[in-house]
């Protein structure tokens, strides 16, 4: 793969098509684990760390999975991953994982993971499909962060909360500002306002700069002719 | 390629990767059961200590632990769980888990330490889902409201008296939330009852055997 279409495949992810912010997808864990910073950060890792080893997997394995078994090959290689990863999540971060409940087992239901094996993993070679998981997965923890540290901090006037369940030490707690915060925010219908605030910045963000492309080459089109 | 062998191509395809996933997940299993193990006898231990607070006791009280399916006679409907603690064979305390039916956002399970005399030792809230901001400072880790209790028993104050300030009790209510701390106060007079009555029965019992 030539350094152009990296850097393509990552920006896909993270930017053009996120499994968030363009294909809406796997919105269940997104809206209901984005409470804080912290808790959007471990989702987003065990998603990424399922995300690539997936694409990994369904990529080495496309050449003997026949088009009738293939959904349920993809579900049974995604199940078996994330059990993996909650079993490491109990095992190394037992209070990230207790904070993150269900949606650990859940990342099983997420589509955007079987919606990259069957569009990209199936199509493509194992490195390709590798760099792909890890550009979706990127995309996805890092939307996931985005939204977790603005509900935090506007809801509960605090950042980084729960840091203590990443290190498993209690030397660094997170930073509280005001005992109240705009309670909205926290509650599920904030998650909504959240994701769908995040949704209008990226459109308005790119329109503008659409637009700010198209003065320009207007504008040379025009000197040169 | 007949239809026959198509699907029994099928089926080995599937037979060979479902047997490549089993290993990954029992590989994993192996390599992590004993770790989750240790963290989980460590959790219920670390959970457990704030409730006995200035209480000499041994170690390992996720030992003693005595399940009550209902009906038990505690609060809530579903089975509470008391550990016994003791120090050397003397018994000094026990530990009550149990839940607060009618809290404003579904159950409130509770862990009610209470010494041998019938004085509470600590109290703790394990799960509870009241709102944001206002019921849930019954939790420790958002407010001290559940200190008050430490101390406290069933003759300071009265039975009568086990209320909130508002419905002529004892205790501290929280701003904005008045229906979260009755529920909790109620769980905790009522098991403070129970206990003086069944204390003997209590520590006589056997040890339950099956796993949480």
């Amino acid at each position: 793969m030539t350094q152009r279409r990296l850097r393509e495949r990552l920006l896909a992810g993270i930017w053009y098509d996120n499994p968030g912010l363009v294909q809406l997808l796997g919105l269940c864990p997104l809206l209901a684990v984005t409470t804080t910073l912290v808790n959007g950060l471990g989702l987003g890792i065990a998603t990424l760390l399922v995300l690539t080893l997936s694409n990994g997997l369904v990529s080495a394995s496309r050449r003997w999975i026949r088009d009738e078994i293939r959904i349920p090959i993809y579900v049974l290689i995604i199940a078996s991953l994330v059990t993996c990863v909650e079993l490491i999540f109990k095992a190394w971060f037992p209070g990230l994982d207790r904070s993150l409940g269900i949606f650990i087992p859940l990342i099983v239901t997420n589509c955007a993971i079987v919606a990259r094996a069957e569009v990209f993993a199936a199509r493509n070679s194992v490195p390709a499909s590798i760099i792909d998981g890890l550009s979706m997965g990127a995309g996805f923890a890092l939307l996931l962060m985005v939204i977790g540290a603005f509900r935090e901090f506007a809801g509960q006037a605090s950042i980084l909360t729960g840091f203590d369940l990443l290190t498993g030490n209690d030397a660094f707690t997170g930073l509280s500002f005001a005992d109240h915060g705009l309670l909205l925010l926290i509650l599920p219908p904030g998650a909504f306002f959240s994701l769908a605030l995040a949704v209008a910045a990226k459109n308005a963000y790119d329109r503008n700069r659409r637009r700010a492309r198209n003065t320009g080459t207007t504008r040379s089109l025009r000197r040169s002719g | 390629m007949s239809n026959k062998t198509a699907i029994l191509r099928s089926g080995a395809t599937l037979a060979v990767i479902a047997g490549v996933c089993t290993a990954l997940v029992a590989t994993t299993w192996h390599l992590t059961a004993d770790r989750i193990a240790a963290n989980d006898k460590a959790l219920l231990e670390q959970s457990l200590q704030p409730a006995l607070a200035n209480t000499f006791y041994d170690g390992s009280v996720s030992e003693s632990r005595l399940v009550l399916e209902p009906p038990h006679g505690l609060p809530g409907s579903d089975a509470a769980i008391i550990y016994r603690v003791y120090s050397g064979e003397q018994p000094v305390a026990a530990l009550f888990v149990v839940t607060a039916r009618d809290g404003f956002a579904g159950p409130i399970r509770i862990l009610l330490g209470v010494d041998i005399d019938g004085v509470v030792t600590g109290v703790r809230i394990l799960q509870h889902r009241e709102t944001p901001g206002f019921g849930d400072k019954i939790d420790a880790r958002k407010s001290n409201w559940v200190e008050q209790f430490a101390s406290r028993s069933l003759q300071d104050p009265p039975v009568a008296r086990w209320k909130i300030h508002g419905d002529g009790g004892e205790f501290d209510q929280l701003t904005g939330a008045s229906v979260t701390p009755r529920a909790v106060i109620k769980a905790i007079r009522d098991t403070l009852v129970y206990f003086e009555a069944h204390r003997e029965d209590i520590f006589a019992a056997p040890a339950s055997k099956d796993e949480p």
